[in-house]
């Protein structure tokens, strides 16, 4: 609430500035015979900023530690008398008080009058500190905009001010992106590590049997939990290997004929189409999957005589493979017409035909931007998840055949995290160590195609 | 138009009324052109008067242009190249091309002479084809310069370099007739005058047509030259009469510098 209204008055507060700033800097130009060093619209973006800052700096600070500074002032509430709590019991009581002060908690009327009495005096404390802040916020606010209006001169480089805070704001939206990729691989790796203060680093890696139920209390019957993802990873390669088999030589010979052969009309046409495809939803292909290809494989499989498991790779791995078709040779298509016409001219006017100057003149030249294409196309095969979810299955054997029902990295992440969780579980940890094994490879196999992709570039420029 | 000038030697080569459109826009007019054998024909004039175009009308490269409509007739030996039994892929492998701007595959040099020969089976094992690459790459004047390295990529010669790996690349199959676009256009004065080294030598046993803008260059290694003049031919005939004694009053003043 306070916070809305310090967001709001800064606002007006803006606004009002932008115009009594550009109202002085003119009236200012038109008394003296001084030029202004910067235009009126200037004066006023300075003057707009030194409302903004003030109150943005306050903001961040109060979201920031607004929790800390409460929980230091409701410790020294109670004093010496929770001295010898430690400190998972200090952090209960905390949230006692927070939950009896925000009036979720059903005990209310069970708690003791000790607590009743830190959650009053909690509430009093937010709405001090919070009208303190909101105070203090905006008599910064205030206080800096009467100083920016006072500077207001025509020597004043309000351009040089405005344009470097410009500067400064788009810089830090841009590193918005990065700060938060930063913190979500830390928080993973974070998690990981407290995985691996309990599973071995070696017997998660190169385990081979993976079974992740644990008890949940101690009287249960139930396994202590195996955490080998060595099938998991077989699974995935599996699967990985089959959706390549399909999108590879698919997408790459469609990349051909359009690059090559086809009409402009029909490139035109055709190109827009295969990237719209790009963009349907995987459960869409996840039910293709489940109820068209794998009865159909079942189907052959049987008639072949094989046994084929009502989930198989083949059939998540083939779904795969066309999902990723409009990737891979909607890039490879970019890499084939990247190269340049001299080349084909040059091996034509050789005597040599259409498909040899394709097969060894072209595809050569365009190799490493094909190379990137599956690299990416790899990596996101990695990364689905539906498809497999809905036609690979959940177990997890250890199998180098597509016919049996296998299971992939990013699956288990996802049953691991579904429904109720204890936080600090193997099981649940598992999950974490699973997604930086993930967030490894696939950022490895996106530097190599970045790498690649960077040096076919410098052959043409 | 003069251009009906006789030729005393041996005709390999011969165009006549080609009319060359580039969809509605017409680029050449009713030309009309003799190529003697073992000679070289320069043909020069101001940019854009299609001479590039009438190039690539004597081994069919405009088929690869969609919008690009050839008619007349085109004959090498007396054959109508344009005519629907010839193979195209035969013919480019009898009439080579050396374009404007070096161009030569991302592969090793030794790859780049080889591929004519590998492309057309000329050899039967590794030795002929070490032959037939070092005696073009010399043929080139660039053996000297790469003969330690025949292994690194063409890509990393130097512009000039580049150009002569192109020659050695169209002479490794031995086409009949050399067409070169501008082969010296972006080359230093000491490649230069290799590449014109080159192509009197080469006339020995090749027929040549070669695109210049340079006057000297036309000058020093043509024994005949055809000035083009807004898809036309305004004049052609032995260098040394256009040079020194040109009929028309435009190919005087294209000569001496005063438009183009
Ligand atoms: N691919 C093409 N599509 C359409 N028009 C073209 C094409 N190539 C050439 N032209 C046109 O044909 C005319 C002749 O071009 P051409 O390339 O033969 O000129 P040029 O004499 O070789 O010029 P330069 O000396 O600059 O190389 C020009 O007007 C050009 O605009
Ligand atoms: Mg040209």
């Amino acid at each position: 609430m306070q916070l809305t209204i310090l967001i709001i008055t800064t606002l007006i507060l803006c606004a009002i500035g932008f115009f009594v700033g550009r109202r002085r800097a003119v009236s200012i130009s038109r008394q003296k015979t001084k030029k202004l060093h910067s235009m009126p619209n200037f004066h006023g973006s300075y003057v707009a900023m030194w409302c903004a800052i003030p109150a943005f700096i306050i903001i961040v600070l109060w979201l920031a530690l607004e929790q800390q500074i409460l929980n230091a002032l409701l410790l020294a509430h109670f004093g010496s008398s929770i001295a010898d709590l430690d400190s998972v019991q200090i952090e209960l009581l905390i949230n006692d008080v927070k939950n009896i002060a925000s009036g979720s908690s059903f005990g209310r009327g069970k708690s003791s009058d000790i607590l009743l009495n830190a959650a009053d005096h909690y509430e009093s404390l937010q709405l001090t500190f919070r009208a303190s802040v909101l105070a203090a916020g905006l008599s910064f606010s205030i206080a800096s905009f009467l100083w920016a209006w006072k500077r207001i001169s025509p020597t004043l480089k309000a351009r040089n001010y405005v344009e470097f805070a410009v500067k400064v704001f788009l810089f830090i939206c841009s590193t918005i992106a990065i700060i938060t990729t930063v913190g979500i691989v830390l928080s993973v790796l974070f998690e990981s590590i407290r995985f691996f203060g309990q599973i071995s680093f070696w017997d998660f890696l190169f385990g081979s049997h993976w079974s992740p139920q644990t008890a949940i209390r101690d009287d249960q019957v139930g396994s202590s939990g195996s955490f080998g993802a060595i099938p998991l990873f077989t699974g995935t390669l599996t699967i990985t290997i089959v959706a390549m088999l399909v999108a590879l030589p698919i997408g790459l010979f469609s990349a051909i004929y359009m690059a090559e052969f086809a009409s402009p009309r029909f490139r035109k046409t055709v190109k827009p189409i295969l990237e719209i495809l790009a963009g349907i939803p995987t459960v869409v292909y996840g039910f293709f999957a489940v109820l068209t290809i794998a009865p159909a494989i079942r189907g052959f499989g049987t008639e072949l005589g094989l046994t084929v498991a009502s989930e198989s790779a083949l059939a998540a791995g083939i779904v795969m493979g066309i999902m990723i078709i409009p990737f891979v040779s909607s890039l490879s298509d970019d890499a084939i017409v990247a190269v340049p016409k001299s080349l084909r001219e040059g091996s034509l006017a050789l005597g040599s035909t259409h498909s040899e100057t394709i097969k060894k003149v072209v595809i050569p030249a365009a190799l490493p931007g094909i190379v990137a294409a599956c690299l990416l196309a790899i990596s996101r095969a990695i990364g689905e998840t539906m498809i497999v979810v809905m036609a690979a299955g959940l177990a997890a054997n250890l199998t180098a055949n597509p016919l049996n029902s296998v299971t992939t990295v990013t699956v288990q992440i996802v049953t691991l995290l579904v429904g109720d969780q204890e936080f600090d579980s193997a099981k649940t940890l598992a999950a974490f160590a699973l997604g930086l094994v993930l967030f490894v490879s696939t950022l490895g196999l996106n530097i190599v195609a970045l790498y690649v992709s960077r040096r076919y570039r410098e052959q043409y420029d | 138009m003069n251009s009906q000038t006789e030729i005393s030697k041996q005709i390999r080569m011969r165009a006549q009324n080609v009319d060359v459109f580039y969809g509605d826009k017409q680029a050449l007019k009713k030309i009309n052109l003799d190529i003697a054998a073992n000679q070289v024909t320069a043909l020069i004039g101001p940019s854009g008067c299609g001479k590039s175009t009438f190039l690539r009308c004597l081994n069919r490269m405009n088929d690869t242009i969609d919008s690009c409509k050839v008619s007349g007739d085109v004959s090498l030996d007396q054959r109508d190249i344009y005519s629907k039994d010839v193979d195209v892929v035969e013919l480019r492998a009898r009439i080579g091309m050396v374009f404007q701007k070096p161009n030569p595959f991302p592969k090793s040099i030794y790859d780049n002479v080889a591929y004519g020969p590998r492309i057309h089976g000329l050899t039967n094992n590794r030795h002929e084809l070490d032959i037939i690459v070092e005696q073009s790459l010399l043929r080139a004047g660039l053996f000297d310069e790469v003969s330690d390295r025949l292994n690194s990529p063409g890509t990393s010669l130097s512009g000039g370099q580049q150009q002569r790996l192109c020659i050695a690349r169209a002479i490794a199959i031995s086409p009949e007739v050399i067409l070169m676009d501008e082969p010296c256009s972006a080359l230093d004065p000491i490649a230069t005058a290799k590449v014109e080294e080159l192509i009197d030598e080469l006339k020995d046993h090749y027929t040549i047509v070669i695109v210049t803008h340079n006057m000297q260059q036309a000058a020093r290694v043509s024994q005949y030259t055809a000035f083009f003049h807004l898809g036309e031919i305004i004049e052609f005939a032995e260098t040394e009469k256009i040079f020194t004694n040109p009929v028309e009053k435009r190919t005087q003043d294209y000569i001496t510098g005063r438009f183009g």
